[in-house]
């Protein structure tokens, strides 16, 4: 029987043949924390060591409540700033760079076959590139600070494989969530998901990091797409130091295989307050809503505000609603802002705010008020996530977004594209 | 054995939930941290809650952010143990973690209801309450070192001093 992904990776970490259900001990190749460094750091001194053990394997990039929204906030970010400085931590991203998984994905962190592990849920987002990549928590990153080790659990492998082409104004985002939405919020939980089959290299790397991100809302360990000549090509051109490919073997033992055919898929959403709570876009088209958001780590990238600017391009959004346009980073900022399309967004009554989190997890900049309901494009539509009681998050794609915003109330955004 | 009572509640109970996303960045204190617990789940809870009660949920418990003060609030607020039928892989670690007893049992959740008085037998894998016995397996070993030596920090610290 043939080895997956997951088994091969962490088989080379711990030095021996591994098979789901393993526990391993593991040295990652990169760890990486945003703003909760700071609470991190906390957990670390408790330790009482002086030093951590591989500073240049920290990636700290500060994403969370950029710029810092109140005094509080200032100081976890002085806190976290001078314990770079005292650590000689080579790999430090301040304020403006972007949302961390973006900002460590474009920096050439992420290359195929390696481990990374993260204080941040959709931490997952790197196996767009073919790494094993999972979130834990802050005290465990403190125990990865002080010793370079974690302890693994080798997971079993959910493989989804795809078939057929998108449709006319359906993308990356209706594909995981019809998959979340059929087979359930905790469907792969402690898994890996592997995205495979024939479609499977059609997807964009952009594309691949919105299922990848969310693999983390089925419960996933990783979310994982094969490297291909795509991922390769970027590697080469774009990766921080060596990496070797891992794929699985054609019989590799997976925990089910799963078949889904893109070309038959239409635009979806999540309904709250759940992510499975998927539907149809044209079950939910109509209802009147108050503020859009376009952005974040799941859909934040050139390619999603692209879309959203041909559809918004020459028009205005509802005077009813509020439009906020959060590029996953500075790179995409830039590149957005050269090719026109914030011009196009602001122009059309959109707010572009700097690269960051803060609106996603209800920390910082356009927060609801109770009962106010959001379409966005990010990943959880937990209540209360984003703000005042009672209030309402549907999830969507950056084309369903905008038609949305345009209308003022849910649309189906096949019409305008 | 460790008597408490029962708070019910449903499947894929998330992390929002459980300690809202606006805290996370605010450095509260332990016992600040308690009175935020299940904010927006039962309001309830906080103002109610006893040391040694216990949540009894359905699947998928702790989904969402990977934010420990989830699991770390509970047990400020005195929570002896969570009850469910399944767990979030992180929330799991987590709680295992910060010393919150997460335990994985299959017919318990439907069987009890809020107020029902149980006992936890951790050494023995035993649910008791009104006469009635519900099982939950053991940790694996390497986990339960980790809850032996009193959460990952102790752990860890352990480790550090071995040559």
């Amino acid at each position: 029987m043939g080895l997956t992904f997951s088994e091969k990776i962490l088989a080379r970490k711990a030095g021996r043949p591994v098979r789901a259900g393993d526990v391993i001990t593991a040295s990652p190749d990169f760890y990486l924390s945003h703003d909760n460094s700071s609470a991190i750091i906390g957990e670390f001194k408790k330790l009482g060591l002086a030093k951590v053990k591989a500073p240049e394997k920290i990636v700290i990039i500060l994403d969370h409540i950029v710029p810092a929204a109140d005094e509080k906030y200032a100081q976890n970010h002085k806190t976290i700033r001078e314990f770079v400085w005292a650590q000689s931590i080579p790999n430090f991203f301040d304020i403006q760079h972007g949302v961390c998984h973006q900002v460590l994905s474009e920096s050439g962190f992420a290359l195929p076959g390696r481990l990374i592990m993260g204080s941040d849920s959709h931490t997952t987002t790197y196996g767009a590139y073919g790494v094993f990549a999972a979130g834990i928590g802050r005290t465990e990153m403190a125990s990865i600070w002080a010793t370079d080790e974690i302890w693994l659990r080798v997971p079993e492998t959910l493989r989804i494989e795809f078939a057929g082409d998108f449709p006319h104004g359906v993308f990356a985002k209706d594909a995981i969530l019809k998959i979340i939405g059929d087979q359930g919020a905790d469907r792969a939980n402690y898994e890996a998901v592997e995205f495979a089959g024939p479609a499977a290299a059609s997807f964009s790397l952009a594309s691949r990091m919105v299922l990848a991100n969310m693999a983390a809302e089925m419960g996933a360990k990783n979310g994982y797409f094969e490297p291909d000549e795509l991922t390769l090509a970027w590697a080469r051109k774009h990766g921080r130091g060596d990496f070797e490919p891992v794929r699985s073997d054609p019989d590799a033992a997976y925990e089910a295989v799963l078949q889904y055919d893109l070309s038959v898929l239409e635009p979806q959403i999540a309904c709250p307050h759940t992510v499975d709570n998927v539907k149809p876009v044209r079950e939910v088209a109509g209802k009147p809503f108050h503020q859009a958001l376009l952005g974040t780590c799941t859909n934040g990238r050139f390619e999603d505000l692209e879309v959203a600017a041909r559809i918004l391009r020459g028009r205005s959004v509802h005077p009813h609603i509020r439009l906020l346009v959060l590029p996953a980073s500075r790179a995409v900022y830039l590149e957005a802002m050269k090719a026109g399309l914030l011009e196009t967004l602001s122009e059309a009554g959109g707010v572009i705010l700097n690269p960051g989190c803060g609106p996603c997890l209800g920390a910082h900049e356009g927060l609801l008020a109770p009962g106010e309901v959001v379409v966005g494009t990010s990943n959880r539509n937990f209540k209360g996530r984003m703000g005042g009681r009672g209030s309402e998050i549907y999830l969507a794609s950056p084309a369903t977004v905008a038609a949305s915003a345009l209308e003022g109330k849910i649309a189906d955004p096949r019409k305008y594209l | 054995m460790s008597k408490g009572r029962v708070w019910k509640y449903g499947d894929d109970v998330n992390t929002d939930v459980i300690y809202a996303g606006k805290y996370t960045y605010q450095q509260l204190e332990p016992a600040e941290m308690a009175k935020k617990s299940l904010e927006d789940l039962d309001p309830s809870f906080a103002a109610a809650v006893k040391p040694g009660d216990v949540i009894v949920a359905g699947k998928n418990f702790g989904c969402g952010s990977s934010r420990e003060q989830a699991a770390a609030c509970l047990r400020y607020a005195g929570v002896q143990a969570v009850v469910a039928k399944s767990f979030s892989r992180i929330y799991f670690r987590n709680a295992i973690n910060l010393g919150l007893a997460v335990l994985q049992a299959l017919d318990a959740p439907d069987a009890l209801r809020s107020g029902d008085e149980i006992e936890i037998d951790f050494e023995g894998g035993r649910i008791l309450s009104a006469g009635r016995e519900f099982k939950f397996p053991p940790l694996p070993e390497s986990v339960l070192d980790i809850v032996r030596a009193g959460g990952l920090l102790e752990w860890t610290k352990k480790k550090l001093a071995r040559p």
